[in-house]
């Protein structure tokens, strides 16, 4: 697998795929998951990835996601971006179907 | 063409009916995703970056139309209305829900089709010639003994634990169109002095991180013997692979390690002692049986005279490239094969929408007798069609937006799903293949520079068989951007070859410029009749790197 996130990354967020479905999904501040990165709780440094990184583990047990992992982003005028072309895809969609994936689901998907 | 017998019917419903009530107590959290996760991938189900991915089988690339207007069914009910086929001559769905994959396997199941062996480490799905039954100088078609092989293989409680995945090919022409040496068993069928019908055994080919061209090691397997032949490879490789280490664990490792010589060997101490007990000898009224499934249709006893086709060439600039490069000879008289192309200027290799496989069905429904073909090349083949109606199935195609006259030409590229999909890519695929499409777009100019296979992949993995395109790109992760690498003079007809790696990387912008820079040294350097194949072998790498990074 690509790599997700590279050593020293200042912020991260985490990810997952929904169970039932596959879909994409973003852990929240308020503890939810979100189909948008938009509403992805960031988290600065080591310790706060860690702590975003167990808080995943309820939504794991309760068989709504799988394989959650934390990934680079950085913040930019108020708005979450992916460091990776992999994440990037990941929350977007694929570059050569516009019309499919969350660029075509959600609004400003790209920040 | 195969049709299920009774006891595959009941194997595949019953299959069918546990994985639904696997998926149930997985929802239900009663098992856990350590515990599915080999479930759901031993029935192809794969999870990717935007969703999950279900890969069905084509044993041998073979489907009727009553199939392939099935898998466009399922594409439009229960995904987004295409499919992508792959160079294992399968076809992908990239956005299937997990809770509809029980009703998308009942659906593939009410036209005898699947997913088993597309997934885990199994003898895979075996492919074969999309010629099959057409070719011209074949000894025997290759789906007798693919069939044979399938039915052997699926669910060998032997086999179903192997050190790696396992993928077999078999070609029944000189002319390889299978790759059947880039695969872990490689079957050529062939005659031998007498007249008998019998099998050349290759082992330890493979793409991937470790690319490998097979090794023969059987030399006339006779017919009776294959299962037994197959078996002993099977055995040797069960015991003696390598179940500690991921990146050795194919048979190409093995065989590489301890040498084809030595393979032989075993393989042969193996055969020997299956032979005693004569368990796997293939009777020749069950061959004769799964013959029957591919005798030849009832082809019509024609003229290969085709003053009208020669007509209609004549009056249509657009069906001649078409004829020229989507067609080729059959073995009966007034027969043509027709390839069709998914490799549109600038599209995805190998999608095709939902509608677009209606439009096939029908075609092959109406012009070559209910079935199709398709090619791990990642397009489809109507093997038997009539010359007189060429131009139909041509204008039908054109209507479809499938008549691109570019087979074997530099647009007919294979690429990976890659990273616009892939779980496991580092760079993009398709977008490589779309902007080298674009910049060649030119039908003229393709034709100029002739037969030229471009293959990409977006990882070392391989599935865009980059290391046997005669340009092969791979892409590369360097510190989150994408870079591509490119090799020349790969092959993966009956003269294999690995290709040779040009130098340092492009980025994604730089190219279709290097591409362009290959191409114009080929074009300045051919003599009369080369391919880009045969000129490269003539003068190797170093003309091409000599000027391909030379500053502007």
């Amino acid at each position: 697998m690509a790599q997700h996130t590279r050593k020293g990354a200042k912020e991260q967020a985490l990810t997952a795929n929904r169970l039932i479905d596959g879909v994409v999904v973003y852990l929240t501040a308020d503890g939810k998951l979100s189909e948008s990165l938009q509403d992805a709780e960031v988290a600065e440094g080591k310790e706060a990835a860690e702590a975003l990184l167990t808080r995943a583990t309820p939504f794991v047990d309760a068989n709504e996601i799988i394989e959650p992992y934390l990934f680079a982003v950085e913040l930019e005028d108020g708005r979450i971006r992916a460091v990776s072309v992999r994440e990037t895809i990941r929350q977007a969609g694929p570059t050569v179907r516009l019309d499919l994936g969350k660029q075509a689901e959600l609004a400003d998907v790209h920040g | 063409m195969y049709r299920y017998d009774e006891f595959d019917h009941s194997l595949v419903k019953e299959r069918v009916e546990q994985f639904r009530g696997q998926v149930a107590r997985r929802l239900d959290g009663d098992i856990t995703e350590d515990e599915f996760k080999p479930i759901r991938l031993m029935n192809g189900l794969y999870l990717q970056l935007h969703a999950y991915m279900l890969r069905v089988a084509v044993p041998y690339g073979t489907l009727s139309s009553k199939q392939l207007r099935k898998l466009a069914d399922i594409a439009r009910k229960y995904d987004r209305g295409y499919g992508h086929f792959t160079t294992r001559q399968n076809l992908q769905y990239n956005w299937p829900a997990l809770k509809d994959v029980p009703a998308i396997l009942d659906e593939l199941a009410s036209v005898e089709m699947h997913c088993i062996q597309t997934s885990g480490n199994c003898i895979r799905n075996v492919t074969s010639d999309q010629y099959a039954g057409a070719a011209k100088d074949e000894v025997e078609d290759p789906r007798i003994i693919s069939e044979v092989i399938r039915q052997w293989s699926t669910f060998h409680p032997e086999f179903s634990f192997l050190p790696r995945k396992f993928k077999i090919a078999v070609s029944g022409t000189e002319a390889d169109r299978a790759a059947i040496k880039v695969h872990d068993i490689g079957i050529q069928i062939v005659t031998n002095d007498k007249g008998e019908v019998g099998y050349q055994v290759y082992v330890g080919g493979g793409l991937g991180r470790t690319p490998m061209i097979g090794k023969k090691i059987g030399d006339f397997v006779p017919k009776a013997d294959l299962l037994a032949y197959l078996e002993a490879v099977m055995r040797v490789y069960n015991m003696n692979g390598r179940r500690d280490n991921l990146y050795k664990s194919r048979i190409k490792i093995l065989v590489h390690e301890i040498g084809a010589e030595e393979m032989q060997r075993q393989v042969e101490e193996e055969f020997a002692e299956i032979r005693k007990t004569g368990a796997l000898n293939l009777p020749q009224d069950e061959i004769d049986r799964i013959k029957a499934y591919f005798a030849d249709p009832a082809f019509e006893d024609l003229s290969d005279d085709a003053a009208e086709l020669d007509a209609a060439i004549a009056a249509d600039k657009g069906f001649a490239h078409w004829v020229k490069n989507n067609t080729a000879a059959h073995k009966k008289p007034g027969y043509a094969i027709v390839n069709i192309s998914l490799k549109p200027i600038g599209g995805t290799p190998g999608d095709c929408s939902a509608d677009q496989m209606d439009a096939v069905a029908a075609l092959a429904e109406k012009y070559s007798f209910d079935e199709l073909r398709v090619t791990h090349e990642q397009n489809l083949t109507l093997a038997h069609v009539r010359k007189a109606d060429l131009k139909a199935v041509y204008d039908a195609l054109k209507a479809a937006d499938l008549a691109t006259a570019n087979v074997n030409l530099i647009t007919d590229q294979i690429a990976c799903p890659g990273l616009d999909y892939c779980n496991l890519a580092n760079a993009r695929s398709i977008p490589i293949a779309q902007e080298i499409s674009n910049r060649f777009a030119d039908i003229e100019r393709q034709h100029d520079i002739g037969e030229l296979k471009i293959n990409t992949s977006g990882c070392i993995n391989a599935c865009g068989h980059h290391h046997v395109g005669h340009i092969g790109i791979l892409g590369v992760d360097k510190k989150g951007v994408e870079y591509y690498q490119v090799t020349l003079g790969g092959s993966a007809d009956e003269n294999t070859a690995i290709g040779d790696i040009l130098g340092p990387a492009f980025t994604e912008q730089e190219i279709p410029d290097a591409i362009e820079k290959i191409v114009k040294i080929y074009l300045d350097t051919r003599q009369d009749g080369e391919r880009f194949i045969d000129t490269y072998r003539r003068v190797g790498i170093q003309p091409f790197k000599e000027n391909v990074y030379e500053a502007h």
